[in-house]
């Protein structure tokens, strides 16, 4: 099976390419990066030490390819998202692993990273095995299951982070919750050293974050509880402490204050080993907007202000932020049809998420088209490739993902196209996500994913699996 | 002001769910409105013909009997028939969702369904979702425009005028939805608004608002027209906002020696029920510069010509 | 000699609620024709109204005034226990008019209030727009008087019912009359004017447009007809 996708913009920040060119796809691999139509002699594009010539064989053979006009198009490797739920096992009537798949595809993402708050959490080898059998069942997109760092989440003793790994897992996180005890993070730290992965945290300092929306103006206005930004940057703050302490690979999980990103950089700054992650909607949206009291714009952490968002902006161009991922937390409607207080936090982003910063951030010119391809394939996929790789102690023959978020000759071919003049109106109801709970229904937005490929298969085609 | 004015007509509102949104044009019609209806408080024979069939719903998730009951009686008075949802009796117990309590009492067929919740948002949320007209009778820490306009009639009522007024807010800011409605609608007509309270009970980005923040009664009370006290409510206490009651009234008390600091013929509003010895003493409370009484027969005036230019038009001109 | 002066429309100024008056006699006031009328949602359509007749002058509206003073002194036989209480907002000048000359005829000023009946129309519901309702100012009682309801037209008796019925709601008078500037038919219900400064017979197309100096600042009642 051969796939050629032709005349598209290839940006490929692993391999440092950007440049019109060919992709041919064989057998689930990426086979050849090239010009097959306006250079008879095939050369390589200078810029891409990877290229191979196509040969006057591939050409011969190029009849029996399928062949896609990306011309006007973006061809980029396959999107990474860091921070999804997918809520199998346990909340079904949310989401699944099948309709989260179909939606990470729609959605432009080839790779989905799972976080463990289902029932039962995946805090056992078992759970993530389960995710992991159900994702290639599916078999839409690459799913990798995040586990807990502490049993059942609930913040007191280590998961068996060992199994967890040797079951797929490329991550640990508490997601959902904070890791109050600071003994507690500070073991997990310093215990995931073994295995080479992540503490992806969720900062919440809970004593100080009982609201329901950004603690300032517009709390005041809105006459709703707020949560001040000091509730996560407490958070941060000790986490960032405690890796200097261990030595552990921290990642911040939907950073959103300014206070958090200085303090994040002053840690990168000073060698720790730290990543961390923005949101599409916490980019794109301010606490403005819940004056509306849409319950779709419930989120945690809380829609900032302006001014963090401006700092959360700065510091995705500037580099300081190493990836965007989607938390995408999709809930029933009914959790999210009630008052504004009784409402479940969350956004159903997973779908839109290309799309919002393709609008919002590229296309005013706040972030440049091959930056943003950075924060979803390289980005996300140096947080895991560690893991992703392996350490040589623990086996784990579930794992094939060597090179995710680059277009390496040799490497499955994960490409996700993008339609930078595709203009579609945010529709809930068309999402394949269970969630429809998204603040940006109704929105116009321009820039869309029109073809998603998972080991050389298209799995999504203009938003439609 | 950094807040949006709509400047709707008044019979093409659908509901009154916070002062944030309403026009001084708007205003203005519901005080003046509000004038011949207190005329009709003070007849013999209270009651006009002119809503004559309308059905008024009252559902309040809070207790306030007296807000219920002022809402009541102004729809009486206005001869429509007005009923209320008793909370403790009703499904809400029961653990029935608001939509599909709101749907029921629809399915019933009020015209106007006048809510109190203890959730900010829930009237708006309800007004989406129904096609009788809400009047938010107060909704967590976020409005309670009829308290406003209320205050602002008494005002006017005693003053001649809003317009250019100093006013004082006591007490806790933060969690007080009348605080919140009246800076709305008197920032409107271009009030001079303080506030003083614990700095705990301050609320973030006032000074956005042109609100100005004291912590002293003193600073707030000097030279203003208007002092409007809050009520203070005494389970704050237990979520540590201020230490005892004991303190609180001894740094936030108004006292008959702060009206000194007052202009000549300030006057002092209160929304009832007053705590007093908390917030206010009693000298002050029964004193001649307390509207605090005739606010409540103002309440009703205010309610009812509030009714009245709600149930005005036809349905289907409405634009939801 | 026409004056061609664009009016609003009566529903405009039901819209506007300023005029009670005039949405009384320049618009049907049935409310069915009122529903009719306005389909559409123009509230600021302008109908356009020529004077096609003047049916009295200034010095024509103060001998019919002059004529009823003297009805209402001699249908009552003095003034001992009359008042008079005009209908906003054109009988409320009519009425204090009318006391003016009462009082210069007997040395006594018998009592004069004005009444708000916009509370007690029966077309709110059909209304586009609520009315603005403006005060009642009948500042003693009315309990065993004989009150004169004082208004510029008749026509549908509607307005004058709901005159009766906020009366009613003020106190029990002995008996109440009616007076009238300008009956110009058309009834709706079985109300008969007592006193009557001139009988207009029009069609229902026509608007009888009545202006008092102390508003219009000028005296004079016309016929107009709508402007296609």
């Amino acid at each position: 099976m051969r796939l050629l996708l032709e005349g598209g913009r290839v940006i490929d920040p692993a391999n440092n390419i950007d440049s019109v060119l060919d992709v041919l796809i064989e057998d689930g691999r990426i086979a050849a990066l090239g010009n097959t139509r306006h250079d008879e002699n095939m050369h390589a594009d200078a810029n891409a030490d990877t290229d191979v010539c196509l040969s006057a064989g591939a050409r011969a053979r190029a009849a029996s390819i399928t062949t896609v006009d990306c011309r006007g198009k973006i061809v980029c490797p396959g999107f990474i998202d860091l921070h999804a739920h997918f809520r199998e096992p346990g909340y079904e009537y949310k989401e699944d692993i099948s309709s989260g798949s179909h939606a990470a595809a729609a959605g432009g993402f080839t790779t989905v990273c799972c976080m463990p708050n289902t029932d039962p959490v995946i805090d056992n080898g078992a759970v993530a095995g389960f995710v992991t059998r159900r994702a290639q069942e599916v078999g839409l997109v690459n799913v990798l299951p995040i586990g807990a760092i502490t049993k059942k989440q609930a913040g007191e003793e280590l998961a068996e982070m060992g199994e967890l790994v040797a079951a797929g897992c490329i991550a640990v996180s508490d997601d959902g919750k904070p890791v109050l005890r600071s003994d507690v993070m500070r073991h997990a730290l310093e215990y995931s050293r073994l295995f080479g992965i992540p503490v992806l945290s969720h900062c919440e300092d809970a004593s100080l974050s009982a609201g329901y929306m950004h603690e300032g103006y517009y709390s005041t206005v809105y006459g709703l509880k707020g949560i001040p930004a000091e509730a996560e940057e407490i958070m941060v703050a000790r986490d960032l402490i405690l890796a200097r302490l261990t030595g552990g690979r921290l990642h911040i999980c939907h950073i959103s204050t300014k206070g958090a990103l200085e303090a994040v950089k002053q840690a990168k700054a000073s060698g720790l080993s730290v990543t961390c992650e923005a949101t599409p909607h916490h980019l794109a949206l301010t606490d403005e907007v819940v004056g509306s009291y849409d319950t779709d714009t419930k989120v945690n952490p809380p829609l900032r202000s302006e001014e963090h968002r401006a700092a959360l902006r700065e510091a995705l161009a500037s580099g300081l932020i190493d990836c965007i991922a989607t938390d995408h937390a999709p809930h029933h409607f009914e959790s999210k049809d009630c008052e504004y207080g009784l409402a479940s936090f969350g956004i159903s982003g997973i779908e839109t998420a290309v799309a919002v910063i393709m609008d919002t951030l590229v296309r005013p010119g706040l972030l440049d088209i091959a930056r943003m391809v950075e924060l979803f394939t390289t980005g996300p996929a140096r947080v895991i490739a560690e893991a992703a790789a392996g350490p040589a102690a623990i086996p784990a023959p579930g794992r094939t993902v060597p090179c995710l978020g680059a277009l390496t000759c040799g490497a499955p071919a994960d490409v996700t196209v993008i339609d930078p003049d595709m203009v579609r109106t945010v529709d809930p109801r068309k999402f394949y996500s269970r969630g429809k709970n998204t603040p940006f229904k109704g929105m116009e937005l321009k820039g869309w994913p029109c073809m998603t490929i998972v080991g050389g298969r298209i799995v999504a085609e203009d938003g439609r699996v | 002001m950094g807040i949006s004015a709509q400047s709707t007509q008044f019979d093409r509102r659908k509901d009154l769910l916070g002062l944030k949104d309403v026009s001084n044009e708007e205003i203005e019609l519901i005080l003046n409105t509000a004038l011949p209806m207190k005329d009709i408080i003070r007849r013999e024979i209270k009651k006009v013909p002119t809503l004559r069939g309308k059905g008024i719903i009252t559902v309040f998730y809070e207790n306030s009997t007296r807000t219920r009951t002022s809402f009541e009686l102004a729809g009486k008075y206005l001869s429509a028939d007005t009923s209320n949802l008793a909370v403790s009796t009703s499904s809400v117990q029961k653990g029935e969702t608001l939509r599909d309590t709101i749907k029921t009492l629809e399915m019933m067929g009020p015209d106007i369904l006048v809510m109190r919740h203890s959730m900010t948002g829930a009237p708006h949320y309800v007004a989406k979702n129904t096609s009788m007209r809400v009047i938010n009778a107060g909704d967590g820490t976020n409005e309670h425009p009829t308290q406003a306009l209320l205050d602002m009639f008494s005002i006017r009522e005693r003053k001649g005028r809003i317009d250019n007024l100093k006013v004082a807010i006591l007490g806790d800011i933060l969690h007080s939805r009348v605080a919140r409605s009246n800076i709305y609608g008197l920032a409107k007509f271009g009030c001079e608004i303080r506030v003083a309270g614990p700095p705990t009970m301050i609320p973030p980005g006032l000074d956005r608002l042109g609100v100005k923040t004291c912590f002293n009664l003193d600073d707030a009370i000097r030279g203003v027209d208007v002092i409007n006290v809050l009520r203070i409510q005494r389970e704050r206490q237990q979520t540590g906002l201020f230490p005892s009651l004991d303190e609180y009234s001894e740094l936030y008390m108004l006292r008959p020696e702060h009206l000194s600091l007052a202009a000549d013929d300030a006057i002092v509003l209160h929304p009832g029920p007053m705590n007093r010895g908390v917030e206010i003493s009693s000298d002050i409370a029964d004193g001649d510069t307390a509207l605090i009484n005739e606010q409540v027969t103002n309440g009703v005036a205010v309610r009812m010509a509030l009714l009245f230019l709600m149930m005005g038009g036809r349905k289907d001109e409405i634009a939801a | 000699m026409r004056d061609r002066r664009p009016r609003e429309s009566a529903d405009a100024r039901a819209a506007e609620g300023t005029d009670l008056r005039t949405s009384k006699s320049v618009g049907p006031t049935n409310p069915r024709d009122q529903a009719d009328q306005k389909g559409a949602k123009e509230r600021t359509v302008l109908v356009e109204l020529r004077d096609k007749t003047q049916i009295m002058d200034e010095m024509g509206m103060k001998r019919a005034l002059t004529r009823i003073a003297h009805e209402i002194i001699e249908t009552n036989k003095g003034v001992q226990g009359v008042a008079l209480v005009g209908i906003r907002r054109r009988g409320g000048p009519l009425a204090v008019r009318l006391a003016d000359l009462i009082e210069s005829f007997e040395g006594i000023r018998p009592p004069v209030g004005v009444l708000d009946i916009t509370l007690y129309r029966d077309d709110l519901t059909a209304l586009a727009n609520q009315p603005l309702v403006h005060r009642t100012e009948v500042h003693f009682d009315i309990t065993g008087m004989s009150i004169v309801l004082v208004d510029d037209v008749i026509y549908t008796g509607r307005t004058v019912r709901a005159g009766l019925d906020a009366l009613i709601d003020l106190g029990r008078p002995r008996r109440i009359q009616l007076a009238v500037l300008i009956d110009r038919g058309h009834r709706e219900l079985p109300i008969k004017p007592d006193f009557v400064g001139k009988n207009v017979p029009t069609s229902r197309e026509e608007v009888v447009s009545v202006c008092v100096r102390e508003i219009d600042d000028e005296d004079k009642v016309t016929i107009q007809e709508r402007i296609q």
